[in-house]
């Protein structure tokens, strides 16, 4: 036998950027996140925070939320488009691609008509619980279309999520809730503020159980025989992902609405340059997630400022060049 | 020892195996021959438990294999199919280090790190583990899950059609392999061939399926003759002797 020397048994997997690359892609969105506290309507700034009390209750009450808010929000959505992918084998589809952005959207709109004054909680149940049983329909159904063509599974997931969506405005319409329907549909972080933010910490907590289930989630991304093979519960984990996504979007789409796009953009990006091994991934794409969205509300704060352009519009458009090209050179890879 | 008993497989009311009984003893190379369609993928896998089985069951090691807990299962047989996913980009490595995950759950030791350092070794790809699989050609990849395989280092293992896609010095870079492992480490191997050649050089038993029963079964002695595989096949083949082997030759 040949034993490996220690340098190669060191570099073992050693693939893309080094370690130190993480911690500069840690930095730079660690000073995005201290922008994004600085940039705004009302001034602050260091001096003003620490003379006068309003600066300091102004950040505290709607700065620090809406940071976190982004941050989490970007996590949830990016974590969830990397499980998505793994688990489908596609890289097309994440929450806005599979129907499950609009189940949740179809549950919180439930949640007001049947239970107007119920708490928030009963919301991000009813949200979570559709996007849970949209995702997994989802699942079931492009299980048994077996196509060739990796564009077909999205092109489904954006058909279902197109019905549920219509479902969704029909009872807006009857119900005469379509103006909050807008809302929700172009997300921003403008109304965030705290005490309303705070449910997104589960995102936070949901990307570290999926750090945990990393090795899991990646064997069963390499099919169900492989998984089996190594004596994974495939069904198991599956279920697990499926519920962590569902999670993530519940949460995301209640508190923050619908962001499009940063689910596909981002796992993309990241394997291209780090490849599909989620433990080694994940970091990755949490913090390109998040840098992403705090630049994109950055500049939707500046562009017009005073008024602000929201998050989902950057994102859309942003997003969707993305994904064309992403498209475009899986169709010449063949 | 593997052992299965009427084995049925039905798809949509239609038969494609069955029933059929058997047993593999423990040690050596079986090959699993037959035309297309008899059946031997499907066998393979039920034995493995990545498909259930329309009636009948199997064990492995006296362990009932549809009830045995999928974990313990993978401690004592590998099973390697057909169908795998081309784009992935996971390094082979990385690959190889997935067969270890029944062991460790995914926290390698030094020991792990020797088994994948052997079986990334033996199947030359040390050279290649940092690539990722879809920057591969099909038949190097072939190889990285044949080595995730064999670094799983159990009792068992099963192979459908591992030598797709290899060329000639890699097709018998495997096959001695898998014979070292079964003469040095006494493991149980059964390999779904078409290359009856290969078959004929490598393996101990021939279990040969036609139209979802076993037609035949016994030492290759017993199988490669020329009237049971002309007619198992519906080819004319004859059978060579070169030193003593079996060689199947197909009459132009």
């Amino acid at each position: 036998m040949i034993a490996a020397p220690a340098q190669q048994r060191q570099a073992a997997g050693a693939r893309g950027p080094r370690p130190w690359a993480l911690a500069l892609l840690a930095v730079g969105t660690a000073g995005l996140a201290v922008a994004s506290l600085f940039v705004g309507g009302f001034d602050i700034d260091l001096p003003g925070l620490a003379a006068d009390p309003e600066q300091l209750r102004q950040f505290l009450v709607s700065r620090v939320p809406r940071t976190l808010a982004i941050v989490f929000a970007a996590v949830a959505m990016s974590v969830s488009g990397v499980v998505m992918q793994l688990l489908t084998q596609n890289r097309f589809v994440e929450p806005t691609t599979a129907g499950t952005t609009q189940w949740a959207g179809l549950g919180m709109l439930l949640a007001v008509l049947l239970w107007p004054n119920a708490p928030f909680l009963t919301r991000l149940v009813l949200a979570t619980v559709l996007a849970l049983l949209g995702t997994l329909a989802f699942m079931a159904i492009i299980q048994r279309i077996r196509t060739r063509d990796k564009l077909m599974v999205p092109l489904v997931g954006i058909m279902l999520g197109a019905v549920v969506g219509a479902v969704s405005t029909f009872l807006a319409i009857e119900f005469d809730l379509l103006q909050s329907m807008g809302a929700w549909r172009s997300a921003g972080f403008s109304g965030i503020v705290r005490g309303y933010y705070e449910p997104l910490w589960v995102a936070a907590i949901v990307a570290i159980a999926i750090y945990v289930l990393a090795d899991r989630l990646t064997l069963a991304g390499l099919g169900r025989d492989i998984a089996t093979n190594a004596g994974l519960d495939y069904r198991t984990a599956m279920l697990l992902g499926v519920s962590a996504v569902a999670l993530c979007t519940g949460v995301t789409s209640v508190v923050v609405g619908f962001l499009p796009f940063l689910g596909l953009i981002v796992p993309n990006l990241v394997s291209m340059l780090m490849g599909d091994d989620l433990k080694r991934s994940l970091p990755w794409v949490a913090l390109t997630g998040a840098a992403i969205l705090l630049l994109c509300d950055i500049v939707g704060r500046i562009v017009v400022a005073p008024m602000e352009i929201p998050v989902s519009v950057i994102l859309g458009v942003i997003g969707s060049a993305v994904f064309l090209a992403i498209a475009l050179r899986g169709r010449r890879a063949g | 020892m593997i052992k299965f008993h009427d084995v049925t497989k039905e798809y949509g009311g239609h038969r494609v195996l069955g029933p059929v009984s058997g047993r593999i003893e423990a040690g050596g190379i079986t090959a699993l021959i037959g035309p297309n369609g008899a059946g031997k993928s499907t066998l393979l896998s039920i034995v493995g438990r990545l498909m259930q089985p329309t009636s009948g069951g199997a064990s492995v090691d006296g362990l009932d294999v549809r009830t045995a807990p999928t974990r313990e299962l993978a401690t004592r047989l590998a099973i390697l199919s057909q169908e795998h996913r081309l784009d992935a980009r996971i390094t082979v490595r990385d690959l190889v280090a997935f067969g270890r995950f029944p062991h460790t759950q995914g926290r390698l030791t030094f020991g792990d790190h020797a088994h994948i350092d052997r079986a990334l070794d033996f199947l030359e790809l040390t050279g290649l583990q940092h690539r990722y699989l879809d920057e591969l050609s099909g038949g190097q990849r072939q190889r990285a899950f044949v080595a995730m395989v064999l670094a799983q280092d159990t009792e068992v293992v099963l192979l459908d059609e591992p030598l797709n896609n290899l060329d000639l010095k890699h097709a018998v870079l495997i096959m001695r392999q898998l014979r070292r492992a079964a003469d040095l480490l006494g493991r149980t191997i059964v390999i779904v061939i078409h290359d009856l050649a290969i078959a004929a050089a490598y393996a101990d038993r021939v279990i040969a399926l036609k139209q979802g029963q076993i037609a035949h079964s016994g030492t290759v002695e017993e199988v490669m003759t020329a009237e049971i595989v002309s007619e198992l096949y519906e080819t004319p083949v004859r059978i060579l002797e070169v030193d003593g082997r079996r060689v199947p030759v197909v009459m132009p």
